[in-house]
């Protein structure tokens, strides 16, 4: 398997044979190894039921919730093995963004965005809460939009606004790296270009890795790319490099239209 | 030509229910009219004596308002500590598993007993451990009732309930556990609050259920004339007085019974109103 | 994040568990009951449950004291609550299908006019009547008119709880089936009551029958409207005007007369297993003929 080549720098993110499994004996997920450098945007690609959102979800342990779902291997978050951590600590590091915008329904935007404190019994003073809610809607350029109907409920903005707040709602928390499971695919081209700069824009300060379909999303933004086809990763290095000359056959045909 | 007149007899025989509606109201406001007329609807209901000595022959609802909604809230608060669990179990903890429906239809066999069955179990096995607990010294009375009562509306509640509960996206709830939060918290601040105005209606039904049920409290409630001033006392639900005195009335006694019967009516009929209006709204939401 | 007030994993972690906990033993609480209240019938009511039961009628007070008085089991059973049952419920049945399913069709037909909405909203209004309220309705249209308490008076009775639920589950059970059936039938030049009768109402039989029989199953055991309608009799009564005896009324009586008790548990044992059954042939129907 394929690795991209290390520059001197610790990866942030590193994946140690980590296999997924719904159904004992089968791997929906299998033997993926992968470091993830900071400050990068790794995407994550391949046809459906290739086992890319299932790796994801295998980072913040949301495989967890379903007794069924066994995940195997290491995967190592700044050193500490998230599958040796308190489930609940590693998500708060690992900031998760879904496909359909999910904001609370019986919150308002503020609350919304303070969600992840509440949820964790966090308590804030009302200064803490303002400069938060501030800081991360103004990290998600919806403060602006919002700042007036603050005490809104989530549900009244457009899909886009209402996944930008989600997005603002991880932030919120200070997470490591963010985890994006096809965050555009509901929403319209031109709420997904503003998403999409938004995610150069929190590369700065964020490690993400993101699923999706769209591989001119992946091309258009992602420093890295994987590749996964029938739950392993085919092919996994730099986006540019595989857009244009991929190494594996498999990746080729998937990128050329082939199948997919 | 035999469409037309199909379709006819569908429009007549819904017609129906607007006639059979009405023949209700107009029976029940005949039948009452004379109480009404005697006593006045204000002094009716807020009158506490109940005296069919023919000499000082007097009859007033108050006893019975009060009696019936000190059984029915108290035994819908009872319900509530045992039927939000099951809801929580069927809905949420164990939803879609074989485990859940063996519980749903278990706590749903407990809607299908009769009332009067209800009545004999609470009179030979409840009222001797309440003799027992030294609750009251007959055993009848509103904490028996009441305690009846609430297992007799637990499925009602806990059924609808538990149907909402399984509603809430399950793509919301996991947007609270990847923020960290645990089961309990997302059950709070999630699915509580989501579901939460279907389960209010949920618990309004249970509630006009607990009105309206009648052999099993008129078997424990001890049946007195009284408004009742705590747990231990006994008293009388509008249904059960009907139940109890119905037989043996006629003339002003019969139309103060049927004019307890039409507040009945419309107590439940405003209940089933906002649970329904609640429900309407949710789904549009 | 350090510094702030935050309550720590572990205590959140054991409040988690705790309220997994009291959740899986209050649910299991809660089904005591019914264990309890089967119990109860059953360890009582299995010695008087015999053929005698179903081939006589209830014995006197006056009889049973005697046997008392003799150390002998009481004599009699319940034959004339049983034929009673049949009779008030069979005729509710009668008038209940016709008019339930004629107004289910309706409603599935025409939900979005205001007249169907009204109409949906008082069977929703019906539904939530309290069965003693039933029975004054019942006494005053059958009883006082015709002079005397009858088996008719509790039919109307029953038939008014009944009605709701066979309307309700067949408008649902019709709006389940796909709009195809329908066009596909008038498209072949069918008419709208062979539509109706051909293919509706066969392909959403299983939901229409469910509903007829969990209707019974809910009147089966109805006691306070009987008690202001049909009164009870003490013979065997296949006469809808006259005065008829029914199980509940039955042991209604029974509960009330000491020298009578024996026989409540076994009426209530044979009640509780015709309802029992009817609710799971209603499970089994369902299944079967699932849309």
């Amino acid at each position: 398997m394929e690795n991209i080549e290390n520059t001197g720098r610790e990866p942030i993110l590193k994946l140690n044979s980590v296999s997924v499994s719904y159904v004992a004996g089968k791997n929906a997920v299998n033997e993926v190894s992968a470091d993830i450098y900071p400050n990068t945007i790794t995407a994550i690609m391949g046809p459906s039921g290739c086992g890319k959102s299932t790796l994801l979800r295998a980072i913040n342990r949301m495989h967890d919730l379903y007794p069924n779902v066994k995940t195997m291997g290491e995967i190592f978050l700044k050193g500490k093995n998230v599958l040796q951590m308190n489930p609940m600590e590693v998500r708060r590091l690992a900031g998760m963004v879904f496909q359909q915008p999910n904001p609370f329904p019986t919150m308002s935007i503020y609350d919304n965005v303070l969600a992840g404190y509440s949820l964790n019994g966090i308590r804030l003073s009302k200064k803490e809460k303002d400069d938060i809610v501030e800081q991360s809607l103004i990290s998600v350029a919806l403060w602006d939009e919002v700042k007036e109907v603050m005490s809104k409920r989530g549900s009244f903005l457009s899909g886009g606004q209402q996944q930008r707040l989600c997005i603002a709602r991880t932030l919120a928390l200070k997470p490591e790296v963010l985890l994006m499971d096809e965050p555009t695919s509901a929403l319209d081209p031109i709420s997904t270009n503003k998403i999409e700069e938004l995610l150069l824009d929190l590369k700065t300060k964020y490690t993400i890795l993101i699923v999706t379909h769209n591989m001119s999303q992946a091309a258009r933004i992602s420093d890295n790319s994987m590749f996964m086809y029938l739950g392993d990763l085919i092919e996994y290095g730099d986006t540019r490099q595989m857009f244009t000359k991929p190494k594996n056959k498999k990746t080729e045909e998937y990128l050329t239209g082939v199948f997919g | 030509m035999k469409d037309k007149l199909f379709k006819l007899l569908l429009f007549v025989a819904s017609a129906s229910v607007l006639l059979l509606t009405a023949g209700i109201v107009y029976a029940l406001i005949g039948g009452a009219s004379q109480a009404f007329g005697e006593y006045g609807f204000w002094e009716f209901i807020t009158n506490s004596e109940w005296d069919p000595r023919s000499a000082t022959e007097e009859y007033g609802a108050l006893s019975f308002i009060v009696g019936t909604l000190f059984t029915a809230f108290f035994a819908l608060l009872i319900c509530l500590l045992f039927s939000l669990p099951v809801a929580l179990f069927n809905g949420e903890y164990f939803k879609g598993t074989k485990i859940s429906s063996v519980v749903g239809s278990i706590v749903d066999l407990l809607a299908g007993i009769p009332s009067i069955v209800y009545g004999l179990w609470g009179f030979y096995m409840l009222r001797p451990l309440t003799i027992e607990l030294g609750i009251n010294s007959q055993g009848f009375g509103i904490f028996t009732a009441s305690i009846v009562l609430a297992i007799m509306i637990i499925p009602y509640a806990s059924s609808l309930s538990s149907e909402f509960l399984s509603m809430v996206p399950n793509n919301l709830k996991e947007g609270a556990y990847s923020l960290g939060a645990t089961r309990i918290e997302v059950i709070q601040h999630v699915s509580l609050p989501v579901a939460g105005s279907g389960i209010v209606a949920a618990y309004i039904l249970a509630l006009g259920r607990a009105l309206g049920e009648t052999m099993a409290v008129t078997m424990l409630i001890g049946n007195t004339n009284n408004i009742p001033k705590g747990l231990a006392d006994t008293g009388n639900t509008m249904a059960s007085i009907i139940a109890n005195q119905f037989g043996e009335a006629d003339g002003i006694k019969l139309s103060s019974l049927i004019a307890i019967g039409l507040l009945l009516f419309i107590i439940t009929a405003i209940i089933n109103f906002v649970a329904k209006l609640i429900m309407k709204h949710m789904s549009r939401a | 994040m350090t510094g702030r007030k935050q309550t720590s994993i572990s205590y959140r972690n054991s409040k988690n568990k705790l309220v997994y906990i009291l959740v899986c033993t209050l649910s299991f609480l809660s089904m005591l009951p019914l264990f309890f209240i089967l119990w109860e019938v059953v360890s009582r009511g299995y010695k008087n449950f015999n053929l005698q039961l179903f081939t006589e009628v209830a014995p006197s007070s006056m009889d049973a004291m005697l046997a008392h008085a003799n150390n002998e089991p009481i004599p009699g059973g319940i034959l004339n609550g049983i034929t009673g049952s049949i009779l008030i419920v069979g005729v509710a049945i009668l008038l209940t299908i016709p008019l339930g399913l004629l107004i289910g069709i309706y409603l599935s037909e025409n939900s979005q006019k205001r007249f169907a909405k009204l109409v949906s909203y008082l069977t929703d209004l019906l539904q939530g009547m309290p069965s003693i309220v039933i029975g004054i309705i019942a006494y005053a249209w059958v009883v006082k008119p015709f002079g005397g308490y009858s088996a008719l008076a509790g039919s109307v009775a029953l038939t008014i709880m009944m009605l709701p639920m066979v309307v309700r589950s067949t408008e649902e059970t019709l709006k389940m089936l796909p709009r195809s059936y329908k066009e596909a039938g008038l498209a072949l030049g069918s008419s709208y009551i062979n539509v109706v009768f051909k293919i509706l109402i066969p392909s959403g039989f299983g939901g229409i029958f469910t509903g007829i029989l969990l209707s019974i199953s809910r009147v089966m055991g109805e006691t306070a409207p009987l008690m202001l309608t049909a009164l009870g009799a003490t013979i065997v009564n296949w006469n809808v005007m006259q005065p008829t005896s029914a199980m509940p009324l039955l042991i209604w009586d029974f509960y009330n007369d000491p020298n009578l008790v024996d026989l409540i548990w076994s009426t209530s044992l044979l009640l509780l297993i015709i309802i029992f059954l009817l609710n799971w042939l209603a499970k089994i129907v369902a299944r079967k003929w699932k849309i």
